[in-house]
């Protein structure tokens, strides 16, 4: 018998694959595809204090690997998804992360402690690294103090476990990551989107609306590669490695570098099975290479 | 109800220039899909490019359980679908998105399609003459020999007129110059619109004018094409006289005329 469970931040995960805020809205539309009992986890929608309309389109455009995006998280805000879309959730033997966005320190830990004690709300991902957000999102993420301050005041207002979820667009995430784990950061997940942008060259004008948007997809996985390893040798708390994944082989890299948990992003998009594929394809890689714990993984690369 | 579907594609030639007609055996598609619907294929087996396609139903063949996607090629994703043989098996996830609508006090309709747009007006106009409607089908195209779908609308029963932008075949001029006096001539309970953006704009102004309701089926980028990204929106009005963004894939494609707000 394989085991495939792990502990993130006290959070019980019957497998380690998760679906990445931002790519799966909350959950209702691939529940029509496949049974969300199959995941680990489910990260939802970036959620702000009060609902947002998000960036003007074209929101989307495709890259080689990948796809950048500028949707600005356009969501109903924090009480309509503690209202409508926890307790749908709840049917689900999964765990449901909800992933918070600010654009002060205060809506953070407002957000935080609304979303306290709500049940079926197993985590809050703490976004400081949107970069479609004027004035909030990424800029909490790029400096060290502030991100450590968010964290600090939405440690203060919730029992639940925080999860910071760090930008790659940064010199030395591992300063970053250092800077939550001393304000009581429970794990980090890594990496947001990268900062990018695409010019249609018929009309010399940018194919986002919003000029510049996040990069995701096959495209980043090295650099998430990259980051999930080094803060891996920085920190004692664990990691939640995302950028790029669409394949089992894909999720042991993550652990190896270091990751006790990955998640599915805009591979959901390419194939919208890809986090079952993933699931099922580790188990197997698994039993081939006759490890009886996914966790032995973890953090198992050798340099 | 949302399904990955796996389809065996029966043909896949081009119809005109620039323009493929690809048809698949796909039972479910073929029995839930329903005009103005799309699907999302995936054109390549590996991660480039990464993105599906998002693709009108263009005709629904419940009897012989297949489904056809007329498409033009405009870029990577395309050509890859046009060089795609005869009986390769491809992905596709569908029947997605909410399609035109149509009630039994509609007894005259139009339809009005530029380019590619035409497509789905293909499967439309087989259900509403099945319904027994007055179906007049109006066309554009640049040229004559990038006109589609003239042939199928009249072996169906529809009344056809066409207007070329060069002048080569029917009308010079637009497709909407036809629409006007279309709705001058003949006393129009809906007219349904797929086509380019300046197009539509002027059909939903036209039909505005004369107190006509429309429907109109929009295109945007497409990330999921299930309503999970949010990538695709358009502007809608709310009742406050301000605006929300609506999901093209999941709230629309199809939306009414004047709900939608455009940019000018």
């Amino acid at each position: 018998m394989t085991n495939l469970a792990v502990e993130v931040a006290g959070i019980k995960l019957k497998n380690p694959v998760l679906t990445a805020s931002g790519t799966f809205g909350f959950g209702r539309e691939f529940a029509e595809l496949y049974d969300l009992n199959l995941l680990g986890g489910v990260m939802v929608k970036g959620t702000t204090l009060n609902p947002r309309l998000g960036n003007p389109p074209p929101r989307i455009a495709e890259t080689p690997a990948g796809m950048l995006n500028s949707v600005g998280l356009q969501n109903p805000g924090v009480d309509y998804v503690i209202r409508e879309e926890i307790p749908w959730l709840r049917q689900f033997d999964v765990a449901v992360i909800v992933n918070v966005s600010g654009h002060s320190f205060d809506e953070y830990a407002e957000i935080a402690a609304r979303l306290d004690g709500v049940p079926g709300v197993d985590g809050l991902e703490i976004n400081i690294s949107c970069p479609n957000v004027k004035g909030g999102g990424m800029a909490f993420g790029t400096d060290p103090k502030m991100a450590a301050e968010v964290i600090k005041r939405v440690r203060s207002r919730t029992q639940l476990p925080v999860i910071a979820k760090l930008s790659p667009n940064v010199t030395d995430i591992t300063e970053i990551a250092r800077a939550v784990e001393a304000e009581g950061a429970d794990a980090v997940s890594l990496i947001n989107t990268v900062l990018g942008m695409a010019i249609d060259i018929k009309t010399r004008r940018p194919v986002l609306a919003n000029i510049v948007g996040g990069l995701s997809g096959p495209a980043i996985k090295p650099i998430a590669l990259r980051m999930v390893w080094q803060v891996a040798q920085t920190v004692n708390i664990p990691i939640i490695g995302m950028g790029g994944i669409t394949t089992a082989e894909d999720a042991v890299e993550f652990l190896l570098a270091g990751a006790t948990a990955v998640a599915i992003g805009a591979g959901n998009f390419c194939n919208p099975m890809t986090a079952p594929e993933v699931i099922k394809g580790l188990k197997n890689w698994l039993s081939q290479e006759k490890i009886d714990d996914v966790r032995e993984l973890i953090g198992g690369l050798k340099t | 109800m949302i399904k990955s579907v796996k389809a065996e594609i029966v043909e896949n030639k081009p119809i005109a220039p620039e323009f493929f007609r690809m048809t698949l055996k796909a039972e479910t598609l073929a029995s839930e899909g329903l005009p103005g619907q799309f699907v999302m294929v995936k054109v390549s087996p590996n991660l480039e490019p990464f993105l599906r396609r998002p693709i009108s139903l263009h005709q629904i063949n419940r009897e012989e359980a297949t489904v056809s996607l007329l498409y033009q090629v405009v870029g990577k994703g395309t050509r890859l679908m046009s060089e795609t043989q005869k009986g390769k098996v491809i992905e596709l996830l569908g029947p997605l998105g909410k399609g035109f609508t149509w009630s039994d006090s509609d007894r005259v309709v139009a339809l009005v399609g530029g380019g590619c747009g035409t497509a789905p007006l293909v499967a439309l106009a087989h259900s509403l003459l099945e319904d027994k409607k007055e179906v007049h089908v109006l066309l554009g195209a640049q040229t004559k020999e990038k006109l589609v779908c003239e042939e199928d609308f009249i072996s169906m029963g529809a009344k056809v007129k066409v207007a070329t932008d060069d002048g080569s075949y029917g009308h010079h001029g637009f497709v909407t110059d036809l629409l006007k006096n279309l709705i001058h001539d003949v006393a129009l309970d809906m007219v349904y619109s797929c086509g380019p953006l300046p197009m539509t704009k002027e059909v939903v102004k036209l039909t505005q004018e004369a107190s006509i309701p429309c429907q109109i089926s929009l295109e945007e980028r497409m990330g999921c094409g299930i309503g999970a990204c949010i990538g695709c929106v358009c502007k809608v009005r709310t009742k406050d006289g301000a605006f929300t963004y609506k999901k093209v894939c999941k709230d629309g494609p199809v939306f009414k005329g004047e709900e939608v707000m455009f940019d000018d």
